[in-house]
């Protein structure tokens, strides 16, 4: 999705705003809206990607008018309503209409911290060909994906190498689509900054990206 | 101030977002989706048990023992667990190695992917929309901002997020720092020279 989102190389943001010791959270709602986040994550009616997706899809002037935890928020009330956990008049009024669909247990406490120490695998344990070695130059293929996709606008086109083989891991925009893992490899790929940006760019440096299989094609 | 947190400080702004995630929660709650002593258990790990602590000590350690660095560079993921450090958002380290010729930047232009185990959650200016738009671009601009100034015969690599995998930075050991152990070095790695926007 060619969304606000994907905001590599825009210009007009201003300078980068620091602060000395900032807290985790600065307020209460942040920190019950990034836990909130989690423990709805582990009903298991979404994935990582549908949920990524979700804060993307939020209208770009909204997105941009937000901040960090509101564009949370907002992606976690439309994950819940589009997976039927909760109903617009539920989200609106706050109130319960009913109970909850059926099997959906909230997590338990005594589990978060096994949950947050193990994590998940993203990593797929099939046996699957590599299209491309390390040291191949490569083509960001010039697609644009109305759905989730993880290859940015800016090395769209672009050529760039081979660094590594990450190995085989779960494809997002399809993950993201409800459309299974499609696994496929995934490398880290570097891109000069003057193949990105033009000759003005300086003649050393480079970005490198994760891209997977089906983002790329032989240069 | 940026958007992100100027509007931190607008009040009205502020209690209508409170109220609604209040009442999200409490609803959750009702409907039994939600445990509120699980939401505080979250809250607290990630207030208290993640954070650049974890990282640093990886760090010193990648300096001290030349044994635990390369493993660092083979596998990353099980060196760092070999320190208690796993989970999260840091299913899939790599880390990058700063040089005198090679200066490591990370970044996710997409969202705000983060290495949480060894790093804890991101800072505000991680997640804003200018530092996400510009260091891809201009990462020498976003360096010279943060203080540092590399002269051109260094080389800058930007790591843009975009997959599972989350980039820690292994900063250059300051010189003068022969005679401490590894948890006076540990102090003196900060979470910054840990993403790339600082040189100790």
């Amino acid at each position: 999705m060619n969304g606000v989102h994907d905001m590599g190389g825009m210009h007009g943001f201003g300078p980068i705003e620091r602060e000395h010791d900032e807290p985790v959270f600065y307020y209460r709602w942040e920190a019950r809206t990034f836990a909130l986040r989690q423990a709805c994550g582990a009903l298991g009616k979404w994935n990582i990607d549908m949920a990524r997706h979700a804060n993307e899809r939020m209208p770009p002037e909204e997105y941009l008018a937000s901040t960090y935890y509101e564009r949370w928020l907002a992606g976690l009330q439309r994950l819940l309503l589009e997976n039927g956990v909760l109903t617009q008049s539920e989200l609106a009024s706050g109130m319960s209409a009913g109970p909850a669909p059926a099997g959906l247990v909230a997590f338990p406490p005594e589990k978060v911290e096994k949950a947050v120490r193990n994590g998940r695998n993203y990593c797929v344990d099939t046996p699957i060909p590599a299209g491309f070695a390390v040291g191949a130059r490569v083509i960001a293929r010039n697609i644009n994906p109305t759905g989730a996709t993880r290859l940015p606008r800016y090395v769209r086109g672009k050529h760039g190498t081979v660094d590594r083989d990450h190995g085989v891991f779960i494809f997002p925009d399809a993950n993201a689509a409800g459309q299974g893992q499609k696994p496929q490899h995934l490398y880290g790929v570097r891109f000069s900054v003057r193949e990105l940006w033009g000759a003005e760019a300086a003649p050393k440096d480079r970005v490198c990206l994760d891209l997977w299989e089906d983002y790329l094609q032989r240069a | 101030m940026s958007n992100d947190h100027q509007d931190h400080h607008e009040g009205s702004h502020f209690s209508n977002v409170e109220l609604r995630v209040r009442a999200l929660e409490s609803l959750l709650v009702e409907k039994g989706l939600v445990n509120p002593e699980t939401l505080d258990k979250l809250i607290e790990t990630f207030e208290t048990r993640l954070g650049p602590r974890n990282g640093a000590r990886v760090v010193a350690r990648a300096w001290i023992d030349p044994a635990y660095r390369r493993r660092l560079r083979e596998d990353a993921s099980a060196a760092i667990a070999e320190l208690g450090y796993s989970g999260m958002q840091g299913e899939h380290m790599v880390v990058v190695e700063n040089t005198p010729q090679v200066h490591n930047l990370v970044v996710c232009t997409l969202c705000s992917c983060y290495p949480w185990p060894v790093l804890g959650l991101p800072p505000v200016w991680y997640k804003s929309n200018a530092y996400r738009a510009r260091a891809v671009i201009d990462p020498r601009g976003v360096l010279k901002e943060f203080g540092v100034e590399l002269s051109d015969e260094v080389e800058v690599r930007v790591w843009d997020s975009t997959s599972e995998v989350r980039y820690l930075v292994l900063p250059e050991r300051p010189a003068g720092t022969q005679d401490m152990n590894e948890e006076e070095l540990a102090a003196l790695v900060t979470r910054d020279s840990m993403i790339g926007t600082a040189k100790l």
